[in-house]
């Protein structure tokens, strides 16, 4: 086994995360409330072995490890990790870690049994362009944003099923309290918007300076994407969606944004022509 | 008679004893403190701690041998005003490891009237620390106390015996926080005098609550109540449309029609998106409609609802009670073999030698 490649460390990262998905799952069959300390040292451990991966990426791709789709998930999840180790401690939502890991879990496991999503790596894919690159590892940071915001929807919907349905006891005695989701789910909107929103700003700002460079059904999605969630936030800043409707709407949207990553990779037609390096050549 | 000190609790608590003689032994600051000082007289009594709550007095103690104990009793028995006869009737005492069982028992809930409850918790530690005040405890009730804290709160995180709450308030009050989280800035509105309806608001307030609003039908006693509660008082007609300054409604009105209507719960919540109302309806016939529990965001208990996950609780509590018990008996086990090989302790049937073969299944 070669420790020095960056798949072994993703690799062990994915361990950590689908060890914490076990450990959640275990003590949600079992009705017990998990260990918060243990879950966050797991995510910890798998949060500093996908940075060494991807750190270990970047410096073979010569930039943010953004150009294929193995690489898009990976850093989408290490996002969403990012996030829940701010937020965990800050907030304390209860079984937030659990959801995390399995939402980490899925995307670096699910991309590492894709060989075909990594077998061609682009090197120095943004051309150099600081602020391209920048504007893409944005982008890909507000989708874990989006990401972590699904999963306190579904959580959002999992404690107003159980308040409905006055099922209160096993794993639903764990879930935190409904205005608390709320709360957070608001906030991580906001902030995934605004990410997003910065993301665009600066990708707009070099497109106008060579508009073939992009592709319009890339440039459309985005955009979709990003309105989409902009007309969510407003309309619950305005009290119109909200509660259960808001958190469908999340879990909804952050499904579409996942597919329309695949238009996003930089393998579409009309990405900036960089070097390829072939897993196989 | 041999050297080694032994140790001991003797006491009384609701198991054996009726209301009213635990209200006789029930020691009061003057007596508790007369108790105190008359036990340092007692020759060969070398520790003593008192526990003394609205359920239970107990000695915890190390003595030099059993006359000592019976010293004791009989001392408590005179400030008490019980004849040493009718204590015994009643009396649990315990020696040795079986002490230290029954300290982790009670200090874990196990021996509560309610079973699991966390109050007792705090007592005996509160017990100890006064102890540890008047310098009434030693090398061996310092150990067996600190032990038997950490055994109760092994109990209480390793098994489900204290999980859930067991009564129509607390459950109401469990429920607002799976609701609201935080209650310093829920806002509680008291509908009607039931003496449930009350019980609740109560401990809404004991848990923190923002504040408390109290309507009744007769505006004077909605003042009277809320002169008790230190709250607001409202008149009973505004109740509908001031709803929505709300987030928790407790309903306990004799009113034979519905006081909360479907209409006046869905303007209310319009005036507060993305804000919940939990209506706790505890009168019969009901105060809310049950058609309101169907909007979006409005949560509705009523007294049945609430009963039954109060049962719930209570049935998964004592489920677990063997499991609880089984750890209680290993830890002490443990303690007891520490203490005795360290300090030398007997089991207080004026063995020399440590008792270091006691299984859970020999008691």
């Amino acid at each position: 086994m070669d420790f020095t490649t960056d798949r072994f460390w993703l690799w062990c990262a994915g361990a950590c995360y689908f060890a914490g998905l076990i450990l959640g799952t275990i003590a949600v069959l079992r009705e017990r409330r998990h260990s918060r300390g243990l879950m966050y040292l797991i995510m910890v451990a798998g949060y500093v072995l996908q940075t060494t991966g991807l750190y270990l990426r970047g410096l073979e791709v010569k930039g943010c490890p953004l150009g294929n789709q193995f690489e898009i998930f990976q850093f989408t999840a290490w996002s969403a990790t990012t996030l829940y180790l701010m937020i965990g401690v800050t907030f304390r939502l209860s079984l937030l870690g659990y959801f995390t890991s399995m939402l980490t879990a899925a995307l670096t496991l699910l991309s590492l049994a894709m060989p075909a999503w990594d077998a061609s790596r682009r090197v120095n894919v943004f051309g150099g362009n600081a602020w391209i690159e920048f504007h893409a590892a944005l982008a890909l940071f507000s989708y874990g944003v989006f990401g972590l915001l699904a999963l306190t929807s579904i959580l959002f919907l999992l404690r107003h099923f159980s308040l409905k349905n006055k099922r209160l006891d096993g794993a639903f005695a764990f879930l935190p309290p409904i205005v608390d989701l709320d709360q957070i789910s608001f906030r991580l909107l906001l902030a995934g918007v605004l990410l997003l929103a910065a993301s665009l700003a600066v990708g707009s700002a070099w497109w106008l300076r060579d508009v073939e460079a992009v592709h319009p059904v890339k440039i459309t999605v985005t955009v979709a994407i990003w309105t989409a969630y902009m007309i969510a936030l407003v309309l619950r800043m305005r009290g119109i969606l909200q509660g259960k409707r808001l958190a469908w709407s999340c879990v909804a949207l952050f499904g579409a944004a996942l597919l329309s990553l695949s238009i996003l990779t930089p393998r579409s037609p009309a990405s900036p022509k960089v070097p390829v390096v072939s897993l196989h050549s | 008679m041999p050297d080694s000190p032994s140790l001991f609790v003797v006491g009384a608590n609701h198991h054996t004893t009726p209301l009213e003689l635990r209200e006789k032994l029930a020691l009061t600051a003057d007596k508790l403190a007369a108790f105190q000082k008359a036990a340092t007289e007692i020759e060969g009594l070398r520790e003593l701690a008192v526990l003394n709550t609205c359920n239970r007095v107990e000695l915890y103690g190390v003595a030099g041998s059993a006359q000592v104990v019976e010293r004791l009793q009989a001392e408590f028995c005179r400030l008490s005003g019980l004849s040493p006869s009718s204590f015994a009737e009643i009396r649990k005492q315990v020696d040795g490891r079986d002490a230290i069982v029954h300290l982790i028992s009670v200090a874990c809930g196990l021996e509560s009237q309610m079973l699991g409850e966390n109050e007792i918790f705090g007592q005996v530690k509160d017990a100890y620390e006064a102890a540890q005040q008047r310098r009434s405890v030693g090398p061996i009730l310092n150990r067996v106390f600190q032990k038997a804290f950490q055994g109760a709160k092994h109990v209480r995180t390793h098994t489900a015996v204290n999980a859930g709450q067991v009564s129509i308030a607390s459950v109401a009050v469990e429920l607002a926080l799976s609701i609201f989280g935080d209650l310093r800035h829920t806002r509680v509105l008291l509908v009607g005098a039931g003496d449930i309806g009350e019980k609740t608001a109560r401990a809404f307030q004991s848990r923190g609550a923002g504040s408390l609003t109290v309507a009744s039908r007769t505006l004077g006693r909605a003042m009277e109540l809320a002169t008790e509660f230190g709250a607001v008082a409202l008149p009973f007609e505004q109740v509908s449309q001031r709803l929505h300054e709300f987030d928790v409604m407790v309903c306990s009105t004799a009113a034979p029609y519905a006081v909360v209507s479907h209409a006046a719960a869905d303007a209310a919540l319009r005036r507060r998106p993305s804000h919940p109302l939990f209506f706790i309806d505890l009168a019969m016939p009901r105060d809310v409609e049950p058609e309101v529990s169907r909007l979006e965001n409005a949560f509705v208990y009523n007294l049945d609802d609430l009963a039954k996950i109060a049962e719930k609780n209570r049935v998964a509590r004592a489920s677990e009670v063997d499991r609880a018990r089984q750890i209680v008996h290993d830890r002490a086990q443990a303690i007891w073999q520490q203490v005795a090989a360290q300090v030398g302790i007997t089991n207080g049937s004026g063995h020399a030698k440590p008792d270091r073969d006691l299984t859970p299944s020999a008691t």
